[in-house]
């Protein structure tokens, strides 16, 4: 990871955001290198979600700077597109349009956003639906699928895109536990083809084995950033010790 | 008091020379006021307040008084002015018959608006979100995402809107036109015997409306071929 080709993808500097009189995120820094893998955890309402969601501006930014591969994000919308392009992301809940079969959802936006012919968009979204082991569903509506399949038809949905970069705002949380190893193996493989990765979870066992840097989030602010046996082993913050007390109790 | 069985058989088939004006009636106000009903949509959703709120004011107008009002408004009220006389507008409001299609299409424009809107209101955020986030635009995301969606969950309330339509043209009768109610009454007017030849009447009715439900039924099923059994 520290390749001195990898350059700085995403920059966060000093990002605040509010909703109404209240502070979400509180003076925000944050780098990610091309190709590094960052878990984000912390306790629910500290902000995580809001921080990821700042990156791709489902959520507007209110102070602060926002970079992405070069495109700053600023109010007037005109690099949101091309920054939407190169960042694909997985929700917890899937959202993935129910009205199509599991092929037309991964077929939609490259054939209306890049343009796709029809043969290539199939054969694409074909060869990731083999990349997230699930091509013999391709018929399928999403509501026929367990949830881990209907997380991995979503992973193989973003990389439709081609992005550069991918937010997963916890993947697994709406899983029932025998699925979720069946997403993180997915997201594993990912992580091993290099792609870049900010993934929202509390899968402390994923963190370990996949991330570069696990940065702990509570009340709008980043308390720590660590590589994980550092962040796991040696957590320095109050706060820090007391969150990774109560996950590993659960 | 007697119940003349035969003639509620009797007069069925008079009173089917008006079925064709019903029709019309219907299919006609039903097909504008969609397209009504569409342009108010984008109107109030615009989030421009000089289009939002002319929509919602003819809403509230049309949805706040009664069709037969507003009918007579239209038959009675608009030919007293000669702004109106001297427009385009009067080869259709002189007659009769053009007066109701634009009451009902208005009517139902007003109503079929508010049905859409929750139909679109039924629409999960994080399906936006999605979309978004795979670099649709708003465009895209509407026609490809949005509409489909709305528009199952919107099929229960416009297919009982459409049979109140067909109901309410019936009030054509009360501006001459010899719709199936006009019909029925111009009967009742000869042979005195209106119990017999409204429930007559009310079975027409009934059978088309089975009809109609029926084909929004099978619409529904189509449109929800991908919702969990
Ligand atoms: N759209 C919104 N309007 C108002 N407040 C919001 C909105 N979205 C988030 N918040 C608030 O911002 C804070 C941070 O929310 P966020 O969803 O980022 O937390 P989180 O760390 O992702 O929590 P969780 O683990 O529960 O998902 C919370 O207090 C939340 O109530
Ligand atoms: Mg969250």
């Amino acid at each position: 990871m520290n390749d001195p080709m990898d350059q700085p993808i995403i920059v966060l500097e000093n990002v605040d955001k509010f909703f109404g009189a209240f502070q979400a995120l509180k003076g925000i820094n944050l780098t990610v290198r091309k190709r590094e893998r960052v878990v984000v955890c912390g306790p629910s309402g500290s902000g995580k979600s809001t921080m990821i969601r700042c990156i791709n501006r489902l959520e507007e930014h209110d102070g602060g700077r926002i970079v992405v591969d070069g495109h700053e994000l600023t109010s007037g919308d005109k690099n949101i597109d091309a920054v939407r392009r190169e960042v694909g992301m997985v929700f917890q809940s899937f959202n993935l349009f129910p009205h199509l079969k599991v092929i037309d959802n991964l077929m939609l936006a490259p054939r209306l956003v890049r343009k796709l012919g029809k043969a290539e968009a199939r054969e694409q979204a074909m060869h990731l639906l083999e990349r997230v082991r699930i091509p013999d569903q391709a018929d399928k509506y999403p509501s026929q699928l367990s949830g881990g399949q209907q997380q991995r038809v979503a992973i193989a949905r973003s990389l439709c895109m081609n992005p550069e970069i991918m937010l997963f705002d916890e993947p697994t949380s709406a899983l029932d536990p025998e699925m979720i190893s069946e997403v993180l193996d997915v997201m594993v493989d990912l992580a091993e083809d290099g792609m870049t990765m900010i993934v929202v979870s509390h899968e402390m066992g994923f963190a370990r084995k996949v991330a570069d840097t696990v940065v702990f989030m509570d009340a709008g602010e980043i308390i720590e950033r660590n590589p994980p046996a550092e962040f796991f082993e040696h957590p320095k913050n109050e706060r820090t010790k007391l969150f990774l007390s109560q996950i590993i109790t659960h | 008091m007697s119940f003349d069985i035969a003639l509620v058989f009797d007069s069925i088939p008079k009173m089917l020379e008006g079925i064709g004006l019903t029709l019309e009636l219907l299919f006609l106000s039903t097909s504008i006021g969609l397209i009504l009903a569409v342009i108010t949509l984008l109107m109030r959703i615009s989030g421009r307040r000089f289009l939002a709120w002319p929509a919602m004011a003819y809403i509230y107008v049309f949805r706040g008084t009664p069709i037969l009002v507003q009918i007579f408004v239209i038959y009675y009220g608009l030919p007293q002015f000669d702004l109106i006389r001297e427009s385009i507008f009067w080869a259709i409001l002189r007659e009769p018959f053009g007066c109701m299609v634009v009451a009902l299409s208005l009517n139902a424009g007003a109503y079929v608006s508010e049905i859409l809107r929750g139909g679109l209101l039924g629409v999960d955020r994080g399906l936006h979100e999605a979309g978004k986030a795979l670099g649709m635009s708003t465009p895209q995301r509407f026609i490809y995402i949005t509409t489909p969606i709305a528009v199952r969950l919107a099929i229960p309330a416009y297919s009982n809107d459409f049979i109140s339509m067909l109901k309410a043209t019936a009030l054509a009768s009360t501006v001459t036109l010899l719709d199936m109610t006009g019909v029925a009454r111009t009967i009742v007017a000869k042979t005195f015997a209106p119990y017999e030849i409204f429930i007559a009447a009310a079975m027409i009715y009934m059978v088309m409306t089975w009809f109609i439900q029926r084909g929004f039924g099978l619409f529904e099923r189509r449109m929800s071929r991908y919702v969990k059994p």
